[in-house]
Protein backbone atom coordinates (compact mmCIF):
# COMPACT_ATOMS: atom_id res chain seq x y z
CA UNK A 1 0.00 0.00 0.00
CA UNK A 2 1.38 3.70 -1.08
CA UNK A 3 1.89 5.78 1.77
CA UNK A 4 1.53 9.36 2.46
CA UNK A 5 3.88 11.82 2.03
CA UNK A 6 4.76 16.14 1.96
CA UNK A 7 6.19 16.52 -1.76
CA UNK A 8 3.73 18.46 -2.70
CA UNK A 9 3.52 20.34 0.26
CA UNK A 10 7.33 21.06 0.02
CA UNK A 11 6.98 21.78 -3.15
CA UNK A 12 4.41 24.47 -2.58
CA UNK A 13 6.07 25.92 0.24
CA UNK A 14 9.21 26.57 -1.81
CA UNK A 15 11.61 26.30 1.58
CA UNK A 16 8.74 28.48 3.78
CA UNK A 17 8.83 26.45 6.63
CA UNK A 18 5.42 28.55 8.32
CA UNK A 19 3.15 27.70 5.00
CA UNK A 20 4.43 24.19 5.37
CA UNK A 21 3.40 24.71 9.29
CA UNK A 22 0.35 26.15 8.67
CA UNK A 23 -0.72 23.92 6.09
CA UNK A 24 -0.13 20.87 7.69
CA UNK A 25 -2.09 22.06 10.86
CA UNK A 26 -5.10 22.87 8.31
CA UNK A 27 -4.89 19.27 7.01
CA UNK A 28 -4.99 17.95 10.40
CA UNK A 29 -7.74 19.73 11.29
CA UNK A 30 -9.98 19.83 8.70
CA UNK A 31 -9.06 15.71 8.10
CA UNK A 32 -10.22 14.94 11.64
CA UNK A 33 -13.80 16.97 10.69
CA UNK A 34 -14.15 15.48 8.00
CA UNK A 35 -14.00 12.18 8.73
CA UNK A 36 -16.03 12.29 12.03
CA UNK A 37 -18.89 14.28 9.54
CA UNK A 38 -18.04 11.41 6.51
CA UNK A 39 -18.83 8.48 9.33
CA UNK A 40 -21.56 10.12 10.56
CA UNK A 41 -23.21 10.52 7.35
CA UNK A 42 -22.30 6.38 6.56
CA UNK A 43 -24.06 5.34 9.65
CA UNK A 44 -26.99 7.45 9.08
CA UNK A 45 -26.88 5.60 5.29
CA UNK A 46 -27.06 8.99 4.08
CA UNK A 47 -25.01 8.32 1.17
CA UNK A 48 -25.01 11.60 -0.89
CA UNK A 49 -23.83 13.19 1.98
CA UNK A 50 -21.25 10.49 2.74
CA UNK A 51 -20.31 11.53 -1.00
CA UNK A 52 -19.82 15.11 -0.48
CA UNK A 53 -17.35 14.88 2.37
CA UNK A 54 -15.71 12.28 0.23
CA UNK A 55 -14.96 14.59 -2.15
CA UNK A 56 -13.38 16.92 0.48
CA UNK A 57 -11.36 14.40 1.88
CA UNK A 58 -10.00 13.63 -1.74
CA UNK A 59 -8.37 16.73 -2.11
CA UNK A 60 -5.86 15.87 1.10
CA UNK A 61 -5.54 12.18 -0.38
CA UNK A 62 -3.61 14.23 -3.13
CA UNK A 63 -2.38 16.64 -1.39
CA UNK A 64 -0.46 14.18 0.63
CA UNK A 65 0.60 12.28 -2.66
CA UNK A 66 -1.37 9.03 -2.57
CA UNK A 67 -2.26 8.48 -6.41
CA UNK A 68 -3.51 4.85 -5.87
CA UNK A 69 -5.95 5.58 -3.19
CA UNK A 70 -7.29 8.63 -4.85
CA UNK A 71 -8.37 6.80 -7.71
CA UNK A 72 -10.37 4.32 -5.19
CA UNK A 73 -11.85 7.70 -3.26
CA UNK A 74 -12.91 8.92 -6.40
CA UNK A 75 -14.57 5.42 -7.28
CA UNK A 76 -16.11 5.25 -4.09
CA UNK A 77 -17.84 8.55 -4.21
CA UNK A 78 -19.28 7.75 -7.31
CA UNK A 79 -20.43 4.12 -6.15
CA UNK A 80 -22.18 6.07 -3.20
CA UNK A 81 -24.39 8.01 -5.02
CA UNK A 82 -25.32 4.43 -6.65
CA UNK A 83 -26.08 3.23 -3.06
CA UNK A 84 -22.96 1.04 -3.70
CA UNK A 85 -20.71 0.60 -0.65
CA UNK A 86 -18.65 -1.80 -1.74
CA UNK A 87 -15.76 -0.12 -1.60
CA UNK A 88 -16.16 1.01 2.46
CA UNK A 89 -13.24 -0.48 3.52
CA UNK A 90 -10.56 0.28 1.12
CA UNK A 91 -11.53 3.61 1.85
CA UNK A 92 -11.39 3.99 5.41
CA UNK A 93 -8.00 1.73 5.45
CA UNK A 94 -6.63 4.93 3.42
CA UNK A 95 -8.05 7.29 6.29
CA UNK A 96 -6.44 5.02 9.07
CA UNK A 97 -3.45 5.51 6.74
CA UNK A 98 -3.41 9.35 6.21
CA UNK A 99 -4.61 9.82 9.90
CA UNK A 100 -1.36 7.21 11.46
CA UNK A 101 0.41 9.74 8.85
CA UNK A 102 -0.81 13.16 10.51
CA UNK A 103 -0.17 11.71 13.95
CA UNK A 104 3.29 11.33 13.50
CA UNK A 105 4.14 14.15 11.58
CA UNK B 1 -5.67 42.53 -9.49
CA UNK B 2 -8.46 42.17 -6.19
CA UNK B 3 -9.02 38.21 -5.95
CA UNK B 4 -11.26 36.78 -3.78
CA UNK B 5 -11.10 32.95 -3.39
CA UNK B 6 -14.41 30.66 -2.75
CA UNK B 7 -14.06 27.06 -1.16
CA UNK B 8 -15.43 25.06 1.78
CA UNK B 9 -12.45 23.76 2.23
CA UNK B 10 -9.69 25.90 4.49
CA UNK B 11 -6.75 23.78 3.14
CA UNK B 12 -7.95 24.79 -0.41
CA UNK B 13 -8.18 27.88 0.40
CA UNK B 14 -4.64 27.87 1.96
CA UNK B 15 -3.12 26.31 -0.96
CA UNK B 16 -4.56 29.29 -3.67
CA UNK B 17 -3.81 31.92 -0.80
CA UNK B 18 -0.02 30.92 -0.79
CA UNK B 19 0.23 30.82 -4.91
CA UNK B 20 -1.46 34.12 -4.88
CA UNK B 21 1.46 35.71 -2.56
CA UNK B 22 3.93 34.95 -5.23
CA UNK B 23 2.56 37.04 -7.62
CA UNK B 24 3.27 40.71 -6.44
CA UNK B 25 0.59 41.96 -8.98
CA UNK B 26 -2.31 39.53 -7.14
CA UNK B 27 -4.13 41.17 -4.20
CA UNK B 28 -6.22 38.41 -2.17
CA UNK B 29 -8.71 40.69 -0.69
CA UNK B 30 -10.87 38.32 0.84
CA UNK B 31 -11.83 34.78 1.59
CA UNK B 32 -14.87 32.48 1.24
CA UNK B 33 -16.26 29.10 2.69
CA UNK B 34 -19.52 29.45 0.58
CA UNK B 35 -20.59 31.12 -2.44
CA UNK B 36 -23.23 33.05 -0.98
CA UNK B 37 -21.36 35.27 1.30
CA UNK B 38 -19.32 35.96 -1.50
CA UNK B 39 -22.31 36.85 -3.76
CA UNK B 40 -22.83 39.63 -0.64
CA UNK B 41 -19.26 41.02 -0.75
CA UNK B 42 -19.66 41.21 -4.47
CA UNK B 43 -23.05 43.25 -4.26
CA UNK B 44 -20.75 45.65 -2.36
CA UNK B 45 -17.08 45.74 -3.64
CA UNK B 46 -15.41 45.38 -7.26
CA UNK B 47 -13.21 42.39 -7.94
CA UNK B 48 -10.75 41.69 -10.56
CA UNK B 49 -10.45 38.07 -10.38
CA UNK B 50 -12.20 34.90 -8.42
CA UNK B 51 -10.82 31.74 -7.87
CA UNK B 52 -13.72 29.52 -7.20
CA UNK B 53 -14.46 26.09 -6.28
CA UNK B 54 -17.50 23.79 -8.25
CA UNK B 55 -18.19 21.36 -5.93
CA UNK B 56 -19.81 23.14 -3.05
CA UNK B 57 -22.51 21.50 -0.78
CA UNK B 58 -25.94 22.89 -1.58
CA UNK B 59 -24.86 26.41 -4.09
CA UNK B 60 -22.36 24.88 -6.87
CA UNK B 61 -19.64 27.37 -8.25
CA UNK B 62 -22.11 27.06 -11.45
CA UNK B 63 -25.43 28.51 -9.31
CA UNK B 64 -22.71 31.30 -8.22
CA UNK B 65 -22.09 32.72 -11.69
CA UNK B 66 -25.86 32.55 -12.57
CA UNK B 67 -26.31 34.87 -9.55
CA UNK B 68 -23.66 37.61 -10.76
CA UNK B 69 -24.72 40.24 -13.18
CA UNK B 70 -21.32 41.28 -14.47
CA UNK B 71 -18.91 38.46 -13.58
CA UNK B 72 -15.38 39.38 -13.17
CA UNK B 73 -12.63 37.28 -14.58
CA UNK B 74 -12.98 33.88 -12.85
CA UNK B 75 -10.54 30.45 -12.51
CA UNK B 76 -12.81 27.44 -11.48
CA UNK B 77 -10.88 24.90 -9.28
CA UNK B 78 -11.76 21.16 -8.82
CA UNK B 79 -11.13 18.35 -8.00
CA UNK B 80 -13.17 16.83 -10.08
CA UNK B 81 -12.15 17.38 -13.83
CA UNK B 82 -16.06 16.22 -15.40
CA UNK B 83 -17.10 19.70 -15.29
CA UNK B 84 -14.71 21.23 -17.63
CA UNK B 85 -16.95 20.99 -20.24
CA UNK B 86 -19.42 23.14 -18.36
CA UNK B 87 -16.93 25.71 -18.15
CA UNK B 88 -16.91 26.49 -21.69
CA UNK B 89 -20.48 27.47 -21.50
CA UNK B 90 -19.06 31.04 -19.79
CA UNK B 91 -17.22 33.67 -20.85
CA UNK B 92 -16.11 35.09 -17.53
CA UNK B 93 -14.32 31.71 -16.77
CA UNK B 94 -10.54 31.98 -17.72
CA UNK B 95 -9.62 28.78 -16.55
CA UNK B 96 -9.68 25.90 -14.98
CA UNK B 97 -7.42 24.08 -12.06
CA UNK B 98 -7.65 20.49 -11.02
CA UNK B 99 -6.45 20.11 -7.58
CA UNK B 100 -3.51 19.70 -6.07
CA UNK B 101 -3.20 22.63 -7.86
CA UNK B 102 0.59 22.99 -8.90
CA UNK B 103 2.65 26.07 -9.11
CA UNK B 104 3.42 26.26 -12.91
CA UNK B 105 -0.01 25.04 -14.01
CA UNK B 106 -1.29 28.03 -11.45
CA UNK B 107 1.72 30.66 -13.62
CA UNK B 108 0.07 29.70 -16.89
CA UNK B 109 -3.64 29.95 -15.42
CA UNK B 110 -2.64 34.12 -14.39
CA UNK B 111 -0.92 34.23 -17.70
CA UNK B 112 -4.10 33.74 -19.01
CA UNK B 113 -5.85 36.25 -16.84
CA UNK B 114 -3.40 39.08 -17.47
CA UNK B 115 -4.20 38.08 -21.46
CA UNK B 116 -7.46 38.08 -21.13
CA UNK B 117 -7.38 41.53 -19.56
CA UNK B 118 -5.67 43.13 -22.45
CA UNK B 119 -8.83 42.23 -24.81
CA UNK B 120 -12.28 42.89 -24.05
CA UNK B 121 -13.96 39.97 -22.22
CA UNK B 122 -17.55 39.08 -23.00
CA UNK B 123 -18.98 38.74 -19.40
CA UNK B 124 -22.61 37.24 -19.14
CA UNK B 125 -24.70 40.12 -19.11
CA UNK B 126 -28.21 39.93 -17.18
CA UNK B 127 -29.71 39.55 -20.56
CA UNK B 128 -27.30 36.45 -21.69
CA UNK B 129 -28.68 35.06 -18.53
CA UNK B 130 -32.16 34.86 -19.31
CA UNK B 131 -31.53 33.54 -22.49
CA UNK B 132 -29.54 31.32 -21.64
CA UNK B 133 -31.96 29.98 -18.86
CA UNK B 134 -35.07 30.08 -17.50
CA UNK B 135 -34.15 30.42 -13.80
CA UNK B 136 -33.97 33.48 -11.26
CA UNK B 137 -32.26 33.56 -7.71
CA UNK B 138 -33.75 34.63 -4.73
CA UNK B 139 -32.71 35.62 -1.22
CA UNK B 140 -34.53 33.90 1.39
CA UNK B 141 -33.03 33.90 4.99
CA UNK B 142 -29.54 34.11 3.71
CA UNK B 143 -30.57 31.31 1.22
CA UNK B 144 -30.41 31.26 -2.31
CA UNK B 145 -33.32 29.62 -3.83
CA UNK B 146 -33.96 28.91 -7.49
CA UNK B 147 -36.81 29.51 -9.21
CA UNK B 148 -37.99 28.35 -12.39
CA UNK B 149 -39.30 31.13 -14.68
CA UNK B 150 -42.24 29.66 -16.64
CA UNK B 151 -43.84 28.26 -13.24
CA UNK B 152 -43.93 32.43 -11.60
CA UNK B 153 -47.86 32.56 -13.06
CA UNK B 154 -47.92 36.31 -11.13
CA UNK B 155 -46.04 38.76 -8.55
CA UNK B 156 -47.90 40.67 -6.06
CA UNK B 157 -46.34 43.66 -4.51
CA UNK B 158 -46.88 43.66 -0.64
CA UNK B 159 -45.34 46.96 1.12
CA UNK B 160 -41.54 46.70 1.09
CA UNK B 161 -42.23 42.95 -0.34
CA UNK B 162 -43.37 40.95 -3.04
CA UNK B 163 -44.88 37.64 -2.93
CA UNK B 164 -44.12 35.59 -5.96
CA UNK B 165 -46.47 33.02 -6.65
CA UNK B 166 -45.25 29.44 -8.55
CA UNK B 167 -47.46 26.40 -9.30
CA UNK B 168 -45.68 24.71 -6.10
CA UNK B 169 -45.18 27.62 -3.76
CA UNK B 170 -45.34 31.17 -2.48
CA UNK B 171 -42.29 32.82 -1.89
CA UNK B 172 -42.29 36.69 0.10
CA UNK B 173 -39.36 38.59 -1.09
CA UNK B 174 -37.93 41.37 -0.02
CA UNK B 175 -37.62 43.41 -3.12
CA UNK B 176 -39.72 45.71 -5.48
CA UNK B 177 -42.36 45.48 -8.43
CA UNK B 178 -39.95 47.22 -10.68
CA UNK B 179 -36.69 45.40 -9.90
CA UNK B 180 -38.45 41.45 -10.22
CA UNK B 181 -39.98 43.08 -13.78
CA UNK B 182 -36.25 43.97 -14.84
CA UNK B 183 -35.60 40.06 -14.29
CA UNK B 184 -38.56 38.69 -15.92
CA UNK B 185 -38.38 37.97 -19.77
CA UNK B 186 -40.83 40.57 -21.34
CA UNK B 187 -41.94 37.98 -23.84
CA UNK B 188 -43.89 36.14 -21.27
CA UNK B 189 -44.85 38.74 -18.20
CA UNK B 190 -46.29 41.88 -18.08
CA UNK B 191 -47.73 44.42 -15.21
CA UNK B 192 -51.34 44.61 -15.83
CA UNK B 193 -51.22 46.97 -12.06
CA UNK B 194 -49.28 49.03 -9.96
CA UNK B 195 -49.64 46.07 -7.41
CA UNK B 196 -49.78 42.47 -10.20
CA UNK B 197 -47.27 41.24 -12.69
CA UNK B 198 -48.64 38.47 -14.84
CA UNK B 199 -47.35 35.70 -16.71
CA UNK B 200 -49.69 36.28 -19.78
CA UNK B 201 -49.43 32.99 -20.80
CA UNK B 202 -51.08 31.32 -17.84
CA UNK B 203 -54.49 33.56 -17.94
CA UNK B 204 -57.81 31.26 -17.80
CA UNK B 205 -59.86 34.01 -18.43
CA UNK B 206 -60.16 37.92 -18.59
CA UNK B 207 -63.30 39.80 -18.18
CA UNK B 208 -63.68 43.79 -17.80
CA UNK B 209 -61.05 44.73 -15.84
CA UNK B 210 -59.82 41.76 -13.55
CA UNK B 211 -57.55 38.50 -15.27
CA UNK B 212 -58.29 34.46 -13.82
CA UNK B 213 -55.01 32.81 -13.20
CA UNK B 214 -54.46 29.73 -11.16
CA UNK B 215 -57.84 30.57 -9.50
CA UNK B 216 -57.14 33.91 -8.57
CA UNK B 217 -58.82 37.14 -10.09
CA UNK B 218 -56.33 39.77 -10.53
CA UNK B 219 -57.22 43.50 -11.77
CA UNK B 220 -55.63 44.90 -14.46
CA UNK B 221 -56.01 48.84 -14.60
CA UNK B 222 -57.31 51.24 -17.55
CA UNK B 223 -53.84 52.01 -18.55
CA UNK B 224 -52.82 48.34 -18.59
CA UNK B 225 -55.48 46.59 -20.43
CA UNK B 226 -55.02 48.01 -23.32
CA UNK B 227 -51.05 46.45 -23.34
CA UNK B 228 -52.86 43.28 -22.40
CA UNK B 229 -55.02 43.30 -25.32
CA UNK B 230 -52.52 43.39 -27.72
CA UNK B 231 -50.61 41.40 -26.02
CA UNK B 232 -53.43 38.38 -26.94
CA UNK B 233 -53.79 36.42 -29.97
CA UNK B 234 -57.65 37.38 -30.70
CA UNK B 235 -59.92 35.57 -32.85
Amino acid sequence: METPNLSYIEAMSNGDKAFEDKIIQIVKTEFVTERRQYEDFIDQKDFKKSAQMIHKIKHKISILSLQKSYAIAQHYEESLLMGNTELQTDFESILDSIQDFLNRI
Amino acid sequence: MKSIIIDDEATARAIISQLCATYKDIEVVEEFSNAIEAIKYLNQNEVDLVFLDIHMPDFTGFDFIQTLQKPPKIILTSSDVNFAIQAFEYCCIVDYLAKPITPERFQKAIEKVKTVSTTTPKVNTPEDALTNTDELYINIDKRLIKIDIPSIYMVEAKGDYIDLKTDNKNYTVHSTLKKIQSKLPTNMFLKVHRSYIINVSRIIDIEDNSVLINKEVIPVSRQNRQKLMQRLNLL
